[in-house]
């Protein structure tokens, strides 16, 4: 007689997994969990849609090269540069020769084909918690793309980072493989919107801070992270500086179109968008929004950061700040910084502004940007350079009088901060 | 994303996938900076000098042309495309048609001004005792120019008349234009006339009918208002 | 030797409006389509941002953003007993380039053609007589009617936004609207332009002269719009730098901001810059198009086949291809034959200059958008009755005053010196208080036998290839016409309250050096029959069965507004041609 409670929890997870699916919920899962149904579309098609999902695709397969998966991409560590692998089925150059167990270990135990360690810019940390299942499915998918011969050398780090073996102290401080576990009083919805963001979606991989090694800085989960050249927002529920405003839909919305009535995807997320979230079901964004909407704010902050509303700035630059967004900012943004939805984003009151670290804003004012365009949203207006007619001073006090104007409350910026980042981003060509 | 690839077959500037764009792209002005001259010989910006001071003469409605930086502003000019008729149709054969067919002459501004200034230091030296230009009188200067714009005075192997009206345009031009091209210095004309310059953004101001504009004049490069 | 490149669908010839327009539909429709533009690639942030685009000298004097000469121009003569001369640089017109064309640097006035404009040539015959009409004008009818293109007018106008007022809904006259419009199906997407002081004291002094005035149908936007290709605008903040200039924050309609952004994502479509096409390639019967040979950056020739061909490099431009390319029979004035060059026409413009008491008008005129304005229709077209004019034909009046840039829309009263200490004062005592509307009399320019498109037998471009060569002068009706609708003009200005008014009503001969709207038209007419045009009623080459030939090349004559409506409308027309009857049986669409 089979154990109850194991097929109720079994079903559970089917239930939570297969939500957006039509997979076939029976009491006996065992027969997918042994191996891959060469002629099982299904899950193939599911396989697809979670590498959507888990947007291998935005660090394995090298933009414009019309070889998908086939890696040769230059990830950017704080560590230094890797090369993505290549994924596809060729059997020399790619995974085309791995075990589907050997498949597993990578994606859940950031192991590599004969037990070597894989840096943890592979989010293993976040894919640990994927189903045996649905890491078949992506197996069962990546089995079909065209297999590449690509031969690559991964490791860049420098010495002693080159040594893999220094991945292993470093998973043992800080990784310890998991598997979901639903939360049985929330709802199937929320749970899976905690599947995908704490799993395959990796949110925490950009958006938590990391420690001195690199490591997600547990308890400060979802606080924002600096990282190349941008800052990855704080998408706690803060109210100012979290997605605390947002409401489920416009979360949802941000993610499949790239704009709601007051953001635009920009930067690293308009990647993210473009390749992942955009083409996720309406049922998964939700779900992730729920889920997100129902974690805590960052009131337990970290030493130094504020607790409360931050200092009144400084009035002198408040007023130069003003004049300078009444010339240069308000012909788009508007006087009252409410931008026009869809085309323009918002500046009062939105958490984009109101974040700690400016460093996307100062990115966005030096060099620009270009809003993400989807299906839905396919405008994709872009922001100019202003870096030739403000200098630091003018940008710091322009986006002081920004996160502190019509309501905002942000530290100031300061010129010194903007000029370590323009010349920091000098030396980027993205 | 990754949108300007050149494509083997064709070489061309390929667009595709979505709207091209790079970070920090773009071609803002170089801004004029005053000191040195980069076309004319000493001896040709005094004369220009002293020409636009008695185009734009120094009075309470604003300084004068040559402290308004308009010498500057033409010789830039000159030094840059504009000098050398950059972007024009220069084929031959060059030949002389009707007023209405436009100007045909192969000689560019830069050189127009080359042989004109010098031209006209050769006519005042024999007409003013040995002065050239720069050493007339205010009164003497303003004949001279009254000479060359009615064309009763002819400059000797140049268009006088169409020598006028290119430096009067040039001076008027470097009067009224953006600050940044090295003319139009502290904005004197635009306060002059009451244009605040280089604003996008007049949304409050349509429906103020018959009212001044009290928006602080600003250039593109140009921006007082944001200093305390 | 060029190198062949693989085969596409469609080849389409400048992205343009027209390109633009016709690439996206026909992706939409799965075909392949190539669109090969002489211009670089622009785009708002990159190439007109709110930080430097408000630049006179760089814009509207140097003429950054247009068609260097160096690269393309044409020569010009009065009549055929002139030496046609190079255009050394623009004057008279100023044409575009690159990625939008014209549509990124446009005014954006977004008018329709009169119901009467479209059967001009029936129309005028049947009222006043055959023998009024000047007996070498070569008006005609078009081959389509104002009904034909009124659902395409509207796919236009909501494709772009445009900001107006209807004045005739499906038959029913609106107040406030333009009442001698044809009907229109529905209103305007977005509600007209606010107007500045110059403007409203127009419109009340045209009502109080029994006029009805109504705002200029603007495609720079009065409010946030979403186009019916999920495209969005954003709202005009009038800040004078509009024509001439691109738009730095998405409000003024242009296929970037309406049509591109959708057409970049299809994986169908590509668009090559820089690449200049040099000759339409045809088979050897000389009736089917093979496809386009085209130059790019580096020299090198590459020939592109495809099964279809669109023809959308602007209307001179168009001609020149089509002559280049031995399509259709080149037009002889002498002996009236040839459909190729026949019909070319401008735009007939003029204006006064009202001055007025500095003590009590500020016309704030650096507050205003390309496309603002009151107008009144009363004199255009057919719309007023001819018969003790002496002339036919006429034109929106307006003030339309777009700006207050200093060196272009400074104006002191005549007698004031050119210069000097009363020179300063004049444009002080002036600059606030003149209005200065350039487009105020915007006037039909009918086609005669003597106007006309060629190939210049002297002056070449870069390639050796010869240049379009331009005849064309003013006839006496044009210039009867102008001189009246200049008085009515000042007319409304008198009774605004001008101090000062100064006529300044179109003068022969054709100048090419006074700048008069880039509304070139002609030269490749479309009309009911081989005998009478190039082109069948949807500007299907009647030679070349897979060519279509787009843009205001096919108006037999113009009419009294401006084309970029007409040209829109005339784009969807073809298309929706192209779409249902040409791609399921391909070959001549109309047989005469």
């Amino acid at each position: 007689m089979p154990d109850e409670s194991k097929i109720l929890r079994q079903l559970a997870s089917a239930l939570v997994l297969g939500a957006a699916l039509s997979l076939p919920v029976s009491a006996n899962l065992s027969a997918l969990a042994a191996s891959i149904d060469k002629q099982d579309f299904t899950q193939i098609q599911h396989g697809r849609y979670l590498t959507v999902v888990g947007d291998c695709a935005a660090c394995h397969t090298l933009p414009g090269s019309g070889h998908d998966f086939a890696g040769g991409r230059s990830i950017e560590t704080p560590f230094g540069n890797l090369i993505a692998p290549n994924i596809t089925p060729d059997p020399q150059t790619g995974i085309g020769a791995w075990t589907d167990d050997e498949f597993v270990n990578a994606l859940t135990k950031g192991t590599g084909r004969h037990g070597e360690r894989l840096y943890p810019a592979m989010p293993y940390t976040y894919y640990t918690r994927v189903t045996r299942d649905d890491a078949l499915a992506i197996r069962a998918y990546l089995n079909t793309v065209p297999a590449v011969r690509n031969p690559l050398k991964s490791d860049q780090l420098p010495f002693p980072l080159d040594m893999r073996v220094s991945i292993a102290v470093w998973d043992k401080l800080f990784f310890e493989p998991e598997s979901f576990d639903p939360d049985q009083s929330k709802s199937a919805q929320w749970n899976r919107g905690a599947y995908l963001t704490e799993g395959l979606g990796h949110c925490g991989m950009c958006h938590t801070p990391k420690n001195a090694l690199g490591a997600d800085d547990s308890g400060k989960a979802l606080q924002g992270y600096a990282l190349q050249g941008w800052f990855a927002p704080n998408i706690t529920n803060d109210p100012r500086r979290g997605l605390g405003s947002w409401s489920v839909d416009q979360i949802a919305s941000y993610l499949k179109t790239g704009h709601n009535s007051t953001a635009a995807g920009n930067g690293l997320m308009a990647e993210t968008i473009n390749l992942s979230t955009s083409q996720m079901s309406d049922d998964d964004l939700k779900a992730i929004a729920t889920y997100l909407k129902d974690r805590p704010g960052d009131r337990n902050g970290q030493p130094g950061e504020p607790q409360n509303t931050p200092a009144a700035p400084d009035q002198g630059k408040m007023k130069i700040g003003a004049q300078i967004y009444a010339d240069e900012c308000s012909g788009c943004h508007r006087g009252d910084g409410k931008g026009t939805p869809g085309l323009f984003p918002a500046l009062s009151d939105t958490p984009a502004v109101q974040q700690t670290d400016p460093t996307t804003l100062v990115h966005i004012v030096l060099r620009g940007g270009l809003s993400v365009g989807t299906q839905e949203a396919p405008t994709a207006a872009a922001m100019p350079a202003f870096a030739w007619v403000l200098d630091d001073d003018q940008v710091a006090a322009l986006l002081t009088y920004i996160r502190n104007a019509w309501g905002n409350a942000a530290p100031a910026v300061s010129a010194s901060a903007v000029g370590k980042e323009r010349a920091a981003l000098v030396e980027r060509s993205d | 994303m990754w949108l300007l690839l050149s494509s083997s077959a064709a070489r061309a500037a390929l667009i595709r996938g979505g709207i091209p764009w790079k970070p920090g792209a773009g071609d803002p002005p170089e801004a004029v900076t005053p000191g040195g001259w980069k076309y004319f010989t000493p001896q040709e910006a005094l004369t220009v000098e002293a020409f636009v001071d008695r185009l734009i003469p120094a009075d309470e409605l604003s300084p004068g042309g040559k402290d308004c930086g308009c010498a500057v502003f033409i010789d830039r000019q000159l030094a840059g495309p504009y000098g050398r008729f950059a972007g024009y149709y220069m084929s031959g054969p060059f030949q002389e048609g009707t007023k209405q067919q436009g100007p045909q002459s192969p000689v560019t501004p830069a050189q127009q001004y080359r042989k004109a200034l010098a031209a006209l230091d050769t006519d005042c030296r024999g007409k003013y005792s040995g002065k050239a230009f720069t050493g007339l009188s205010d009164e003497q200067k303003d004949t001279v120019i009254k000479g060359l714009e009615d064309g009763s005075l002819k400059l000797d192997g140049v268009d006088s008349a169409s020598f006028f009206k290119l430096i009067l345009k040039d001076t008027q031009n470097g009067f009224l234009a953006d600050p940044i091209y090295g003319g139009n210095k502290d904005m004197a004309s635009w306060k002059m006339i009451g244009f605040p310059g280089a604003h996008y953004d007049y949304s409050a101001w349509i429906d103020k009918h018959n009212q001044q504009v009290t928006l602080p004049p600003i250039g593109i490069n140009n921006h007082p208002n944001w200093s305390q | 030797m060029a190198r062949k490149l693989p085969r596409k669908d469609v080849a389409i010839i400048g992205l343009g409006w027209t390109g633009s327009i016709l690439a996206d539909e026909l992706t939409d429709a799965g075909l392949n389509v190539v669109a090969l533009e002489r211009g670089p690639w622009r785009d708002t942030a990159t190439d007109f941002p709110i930080s430097y685009a408000q630049d006179e000298l760089r814009y509207r004097i140097q003429h950054e953003l247009f068609l260097r000469n160096s690269q393309m121009s044409v020569t010009f003569r009065n009549n055929v007993n002139q030496t046609a001369l190079p255009v050394r640089t623009w004057g008279a017109f100023m044409l575009g380039n690159g990625a939008g064309g014209a549509g990124v640097h446009w005014n954006a006035e977004t008018w329709r053609f009169l119901p009467t404009d479209f059967t001009l040539k029936s129309h005028l015959t049947q009222r006043y007589g055959v023998s009024f009409l000047p007996n070498d004008m070569t008006i005609q009818d078009w081959g389509v009617t104002f009904a034909d293109l009124e659902p395409h007018y509207d796919e236009f106008e909501y494709l772009c936004g445009t900001s107006g007022q209807a004045g005739n809904l499906n038959g029913e006259i609106q107040a406030g609207g333009n009442p001698f419009e044809g009907p229109r199906s529905r209103p305007y997407p977005t509600p007209p332009q606010k107007q500045g002081y110059g403007h409203t004291l127009f419109a009340k002094a045209a009502e109080e002269l029994g006029y009805k005035p109504f705002p200029q149908p603007s495609g720079n936007l009065s409010q946030a719009y979403t186009n019916p290709l999920g495209v969005r605008l954003g709202k005009c903040t009038y800040c004078g730098f509009c024509e001439w200039f691109g738009c730095a924050n998405y409000s003024k309609a242009s296929p970037q901001t309406t049509v591109l952004p959708v057409l970049l994502r299809k994986s169908n479509f590509e668009g090559r810059t820089e690449c200049e096409v040099t000759r339409i390639n045809l088979d050897n019967t000389g009736k089917r198009a093979t496809g386009v040979t085209y130059v790019d950056t580096s020299g090198e020739e590459f020939e592109q086949p495809a099964d279809l061909v669109l023809l959308c490099a602007f209307s001179l431009f168009n001609v020149q291809l089509l002559l280049l390319s031995g399509i259709g029979t080149p037009y002889d004035p002498q002996t009236g034959q040839g459909q190729i060059g026949r019909n070319f026409t401008h735009q007939v413009m003029s204006s006064a200059l009202g001055f007025f008491d500095k003590d009590k008008y500020n016309f704030n005129p650096f507050v205003a958008s390309g496309a603002i304005g009151m107008c009144i229709d009363e004199f255009n077209g057919d719309n007023f009755d001819h018969s003790s004019l002496g002339f036919v034909g006429g034109g929106y009046i307006g003030q339309v005053q777009t700006n207050g840039r200093p060196i272009e829309t400074t104006a002191v009263p005549p007698g004031t010196p050119a210069w000097g200490k009363e020179w300063k004062q004049a444009l002080k005592d002036n600059y606030l208080s003149t209005i200065n509307s350039g487009g105020a009399c915007h006037a039909s320019f009918y086609s005669y036998r003597d106007n006309y498109l060629s190939l210049d037998p002297t002056y070449k471009d870069r390639f050796g290839r010869p240049l379009v060569r331009l005849t064309i002068d003013f006839h006496d009706n044009e210039i009867k016409m102008s001189n009246f609708l200049t008085d009515k003009y000042a007319e409304i200005l008198k009774q605004m309250g001008a101090k000062q008014i100064v006529k300044q009503p179109r003068k022969g001969p054709y100048d090419v050096t006074a700048y008069q709207t880039s509304h070139l038209n002609g030269g490749a007419i479309m009309g009911d029959k081989p005998g009478n045009s190039a082109l069948n009623r949807y500007l299907q080459s009647w030679d070349v069965p897979n060519l279509f030939v787009m843009g205001a090349s096919a108006f037999p004559q113009n009419a009294g507004y401006n084309p970029t409506g007409t040209v829109g409308a005339l784009a969807y027309w073809a298309a929706k041609a192209i779409r249902s009857q040409y791609l399921t049986n391909p070959g001549p669409l109309v047989h005469a």
